[in-house]
């Protein structure tokens, strides 16, 4: 009885809280006021975009004219296009030789860095900075390194009497695609390398002990359990970085815009230079819409290929 | 491998010291020097003469013996340049402001009022990082014609978010794992609301986890180029990448002294935000990739 009678004393200490509170104490308006403002930038200036983008492709809209939907003229002009087949190629060269550079140094860089080491810390600081200024500015700085009269490399290979002559980093074809590609690489090794080092830290040392009673040499330390370790990380960092190399601007923009003779171009650059300054937006957003196969086919292959250990073990992970 | 020192007995302890020497610092040492060349070679050559700068012959290249400021004042003073500056920075703060918004909210919808398909949702978000700006541009030049903005620093504003947001979730989702669930359900059997626990529990103690969000969101804006580039015409509204590139170089003989001044100071607030808060940017980055 002495309950029944306390009650009310209770609700009176809890006065019904204001109608937009309990709007927003409402799970579902909250979810959906939570995600309203992601959500909504994301659809408004990235799914929208990629679909008029796919669109745009099928069309001969120009700047400042809206384009007539003209079926597949746009890629069947590419495919006769021989500039458009050069991009095609340098594309998949540069993205396939810049990965293997990168990972292939990446990793040695992680082993390094996994040791025993003074500084450690301010050691990995420093080896993130190439990844943390801005490509432009350091793509500037190649172009300055690679500079056709006052090259230092070519000042330090001639001190040493390794030539003659200056070396002709980006004036002529094969030369400008090896000094873009080792520019690449140059950026991309602080990332693999630290991504790399997180994975290896996770490996416990356990199994290391284990394989020494073993009698494992080290390289059999390295292919039976870094390695397999690794590979789940692996195939994240391996992932983001083909699709990032596959489609990258900046460094072949700053530094030879596509030249000599269009032999430098990536699909991205040549999309700019003929859809921005070339006014012509349907077929530049036809060049940009013939990356997404490749990108598609390459995010599967190296996922799947990698990955697959992953799965086997069953670990849900998200 | 990190065993592999270690190991060794007593008696081989010269002769491990001296592999060590070769197999670990001397490999080291050129990666340092290969990684950190450019900037080296960016640096002396800002505060470089001219006269010494295209004559290897009497000046040893890797040194300046009359070290000058002209470049600087030059850069400084005779062109845009802070001009430049003040606008990168406030496009980089104005998308920082509103990614960190958007991908809180997110992010704890997501992790913490946990739904029917929310992770799908978080999938979602994740595959948006996967687009990349090169195949976006076009069709985006002609959102931002059409809205108007063409040629403003808003467009970048409202542009750079939809990379800033997928990357920013991912991680404030990792973050929000690590914080006990069972905080928020003692605020809420003592009557809080959704909003309350947000405010006054979640984001406190996610406090580490914005603060590597705000310097990733920050570092990705000012890094950006291809929007910037496509969007923005005229020389006042250009962000410090873009405006080097196509602001400084002109003619056939480039001006290349002020062109590494100007990457330099360009690359410098970069660095020095990124070094104070150099311990979270590595933890994230590493917790964001093993997630």
């Amino acid at each position: 009885m002495d309950a029944t009678l306390t009650t009310p004393h209770w609700s009176k200490n809890r006065p019904e809280p204001g109608l937009l509170v309990r709007v927003f104490d409402n799970k579902a308006f909250l979810i959906f006021a939570c995600l309203l403002p992601a959500l909504g930038l994301l659809t408004v200036f990235l799914t929208y975009p990629l679909g008029l983008g796919i669109y745009l492709a099928f069309t001969d809209t120009t700047i400042g004219r809206r384009g007539v939907f003209v079926g597949l003229e746009n890629f069947t002009f590419l495919f006769t296009d021989p500039i458009f087949w050069g991009a095609v190629f340098f594309s998949v060269f540069y993205t396939a030789v810049a990965t293997i550079g990168k990972f292939g140094l990446g990793l040695w860089l992680a082993l390094l860095l996994n040791q025993h080491l003074p500084f450690k810390s301010i050691l990995r600081a420093i080896i993130l900075l190439p990844w943390i200024v801005p490509t432009v500015l350091s793509a500037i700085a190649f172009w300055w390194i690679y500079d056709p009269q006052f090259s230092i490399i070519s000042y330090v290979f001639k001190e040493l009497g390794w030539r003659t002559t200056n070396i002709d980093f980006i004036g002529s074809e094969w030369p400008a695609r090896f000094s873009l590609i080792a520019a690449n690489i140059w950026r991309g090794i602080p990332f693999v390398a630290i991504s790399l080092l997180a994975g290896l830290q996770t490996i416990s040392p356990s199994l290391y002990e284990a394989a020494l009673l073993d009698g494992a040499t080290p390289w059999q330390r390295f292919r039976f359990i870094t390695f397999p370790m690794l590979l789940p990380i692996l195939a994240i960092v391996m992932t983001f970085s083909i699709i990032f190399t596959f489609t990258d601007f900046q460094l072949v923009y700053a530094i030879t815009r596509g030249g000599p003779v269009n032999s430098t171009h990536l699909l991205a650059t040549l999309a700019f230079q003929r859809g921005i300054p070339g006014g012509e937006l349907g077929e530049g957003a036809a060049i940009a819409v013939s990356m997404i196969p490749f990108l598609v086919f390459a995010t599967l292959f190296s996922y799947f290929a990698l990955a697959r250990r992953k799965w086997q073990q069953g670990e849900g992970n998200d | 491998m990190s065993n592999a020192s270690t190991a060794a007995p007593e008696t081989m302890q010269w002769d491990s010291r001296a592999r060590r020497m070769v197999v670990l610092y001397l490999p080291l040492a050129c990666f340092l020097i290969i990684l950190l060349f450019p900037f080296y070679w960016m640096a002396i050559t800002a505060f470089k003469p001219d006269g010494e700068l295209y004559d290897f012959a009497t000046h040893n290249p890797f040194w300046i013996t009359s070290p000058t400021l002209q470049h600087i004042r030059k850069l400084l003073f005779e062109t845009a340049y802070p001009r430049w500056l003040m606008t990168t920075m406030g496009v980089s703060i104005g998308a920082t402001i509103i990614s960190l918004f958007a991908s809180t909210l997110a992010a704890y919808a997501i992790q913490r009022l946990r739904f029917r398909g929310s992770q799908y949702v978080g999938l979602a978000i994740y595959l948006a990082y996967l687009v990349p700006s090169s195949i976006l541009f076009i069709p985006l030049a002609t959102i931002v014609v059409q809205l108007g903005l063409f040629d403003s620093p808003f467009a970048l504003i409202l542009v750079y978010p939809t990379f800033l947001i997928p990357f920013c979730t991912w991680l404030l989702i990792g973050y929000f794992k690590s914080i006990p669930y069972e905080l928020e359900e003692c605020a809420l059997i003592d009557g809080a609301t959704r909003l309350q626990i947000l405010r006054q529990i979640t984001l406190p103690l996610a406090v580490p986890g914005l603060i590597s969000a705000g310097i990733f969101s920050f570092t990705l804006s000012w890094n950006e180029f291809i929007y910037a580039l496509a969007f923005i015409q005229s020389s006042q509204n250009k962000t410090v990448p873009v405006a080097i590139l196509t602001e400084l170089v002109t003619g056939d003989v480039y001006q290349w002294g002020a062109l590494m001044a100007g990457s330099l100071l360009g690359s410098l607030p970069v660095a020095i935000f990124y070094s104070f808060f150099v311990d979270y940017y590595v933890s994230s980055l590493t917790g964001a990739v093993k997630e």
